[in-house]
């Protein structure tokens, strides 16, 4: 008797085509939002779409490429001042100072990556925080920028974007539902392509994907630079819709910190950890608005215990009981057996 | 000349206090490899303590160690049996992700508790006492009294390390935790020891912290990058390193601000990474890295 198999490797599932059919409808209802919703709304989305895509991006970084950043508000912080410069001292107009900031950042990642990547593992965490103080110290000595104090965008810029109010809230919102789709697009075909392949290796084991050939380094380099570009291009975003700037709020570390946490509670190492995160954060935060430092105490207890208890996070748990996967970077060996 | 002497002179004495910063966090990694996000809000957490502590006494601050260094003691201890002993593997992300969010958890109930104020531990004459070494130039007794206890327990805690059983049984646990534990060591007890003595550490660090300086519930990160600094510059595992990366942030800070008052923490920064390029296993390596 010979046992003669079929083998194929499975990659969407039921869910991800559904998921595929209910993001097409959401995003077609998230691009009309500016046509029918309040200024309340609108505001409160660009929010939920930059934090989210700042999620994304850190999670790429810790969740897949191994690199725990607690510094990625240099890059954002970098972003918003190029916003400023460029709009303001340049005439670049202010929607475009959008992706000039991300390529501006990729470049200022490549020096940022060659002193900390020198520093292994837990060291490189603190050693990005380093550079996020040095880029604010920096800034804050700029006195064309406003020094310590800052500075605001003028009138004849915002203007510029457009001349109604209306108009301006609607390209900024569109701005934004772009740079969010763009990084988790971005992101999803990455993990699918033969890098991402090689991302996962290194997150599940650094030796053996050494070991397989993937060159760890260079990946690594890839996901730093890249998670560079997208969070200067979202700083310059984030500081169009606040029209202010300092270098205490440019370089904040709670950028960071509500970013791991959102990505920790939500889980960390998926595409959908993320997204989960950042709903549970914004529902959250409306009715515990006004506790102050208990919401921080409780998210940050809540991380602590899910690092402890249940380190792929909410989503982690979803996934595995319902075996449900919305993007599915992974590949499933199927397979038939056909007895002759 | 003199000017540039007292500057140094100053800056090394700093540098002291940020050896102190630096022993605690050097002795755990030796020990455990565990890098401790929540370090500096440890030294703002111990000094509130000792804050509290001499409000309620009413004497002395080096009085207020009598009851400041047991619950620190106490409190690693606890810190590392409970929590973070469940962290510890070759993952390296739970280490680093529970110390970041109980450091966000200890900075946001100190800020409940004590308010955003800035606070600062009254010494007396203490304050203002000094030396005169040559004309122009004085030393404050204070300093010079925080750099020569630094100096005190790095030859302490050397002498620990090197030649007590407890000293071999952490340096046993750190080479080879297995091992160790097949020669009847627990290693979690060791763990959790060795944490316990790093607050000692920082319970000293704490006091000596806030007399010199203001201190807030937000002002750990910056002890934490001080102490993070001096480590890598003197290089990983080595206590006298510390001393050195300490003395060397201390005087590039002190030189900084003599430029320019806004250069003070940045030239302490660039310090650092002119040494992490030049010298990217600090200047006294002594262990491995990973």
């Amino acid at each position: 008797m010979i046992n003669s198999s079929r083998y194929w490797v499975q990659r969407s599932t039921a869910t991800s085509r559904l998921g595929a059919v209910l993001g097409i409808i959401l995003l077609a209802v998230f691009i009309s939002v500016p046509y029918w919703g309040g200024r309340a709304e609108m505001h409160l989305l660009v929010e939920v779409f930059y934090i989210l895509a700042l999620a994304q991006l850190w999670n790429l970084l810790a969740g897949y490429g191994g690199l725990v950043s607690v510094g990625q508000q240099a890059f954002l912080g970098f972003g918003g001042y190029m916003l400023f410069i460029f709009s303001i001292h340049v005439g670049v107009g202010a929607v475009w100072t959008v992706p000039l900031a991300g390529i501006l950042g990729a470049l200022i990642s490549l020096p940022v990556a060659f002193l900390v990547f020198r520093l292994r593992g837990h060291y490189f965490a603190i050693g990005t925080w380093v550079v996020a103080e040095v880029f604010m110290l920096i800034f804050a000595q700029i006195i064309a920028l406003g020094g310590g104090s800052g500075a605001s965008l003028p009138v004849s810029v915002v203007r510029s974007i457009a001349s109604s109010r209306s108009v301006r809230e609607a390209t900024i919102y569109w701005v934004a539902l772009a740079v969010v789709v763009a990084v988790i697009v971005v992101i999803y075909l990455l993990l699918r392509s033969r890098h991402g392949l090689a991302l996962t290796a290194i997150r599940d084991s650094e030796e053996a994907s050494r070991s397989l050939g993937v060159d760890n380094f260079r990946a690594k380099l890839m996901v730093y630079i890249f998670a560079a570009f997208g969070t200067a291009a979202i700083g310059a975003l984030i500081f169009l819709t606040k029209l202010r700037i300092s270098p205490a709020a440019a370089f904040d570390i709670n950028w960071t910190t509500t970013v791991i946490f959102i990505v920790v509670i939500g889980g960390i190492g998926t595409i959908e950890g993320p997204i989960i995160g950042t709903i549970i954060y914004f529902l959250l935060r409306e009715p515990l608005a006004d506790y102050g430092s208990w919401y921080l105490i409780l998210l940050g207890s809540t991380a602590v215990l899910i690092m402890l208890k249940a380190p792929q996070g909410i989503w982690g748990l979803i996934s595995e009981r319902f075996e449900l996967r919305f993007f599915p970077v992974q590949r499933q060996l199927r397979w038939t057996v056909n007895d002759d | 000349m003199i000017e540039w002497v007292n500057i140094v002179l100053q800056g090394i004495l700093t540098g002291g206090l940020y050896a102190l910063f630096a022993a605690g966090l050097a002795i755990i990694f030796g020990v455990m490899r565990l890098v401790n996000i929540t370090h500096g809000d440890l030294i703002v957490l111990s000094a509130f303590v000792a804050m509290v502590a001499i409000d309620v006494i009413g004497f002395n601050p080096f009085i207020s160690l009598v009851v400041v260094l047991p619950i620190m003691f106490v409190f690693g201890y606890i810190l590392q049996r409970s929590i973070l002993n469940f962290t510890l593997g070759d993952d390296l992300l739970p280490p680093l992700l529970v110390t970041f969010g109980l450091s966000i958890v200890i900075q946001n109930l100190l800020l409940q508790i004590f308010s955003a104020d800035s606070q600062r531990i009254k010494a007396g004459s203490l304050e203002i006492l000094s030396i005169q070494l040559y004309e122009n130039l004085s030393v404050g007794v204070f300093p010079l009294i925080v750099f020569i206890v630094a100096v005190f327990i790095i030859i302490g805690l050397q002498y620990l390390f090197s030649n007590t059983r407890i000293g071999r049984a952490f340096r046993a646990t750190s080479d080879d935790a297995v091992t160790a534990q097949l020669m009847g060591i627990n290693d979690r007890h060791i763990f959790s020891l060795s944490m316990a003595l790093a607050l000692l550490v920082v319970g000293i660090a704490g006091l000596f912290v806030g007399i010199s300086t203001n201190f807030d519930p937000s002002a750990g990160p910056s002890r934490l990058l001080f102490a993070f600094e001096a480590v890598i510059m003197g290089g990983l595992g080595s206590l006298w390193g510390t001393l050195a990366g300490g003395i060397i942030l201390g005087v590039s800070q002190n030189i900084g601000a003599k430029l320019d008052p806004g250069w003070q923490i940045l030239a302490g920064h660039i310090a650092f990474l002119i040494i992490l390029v030049f010298r990217p296993n600090g200047l006294f390596p002594r262990m491995r890295d990973d």
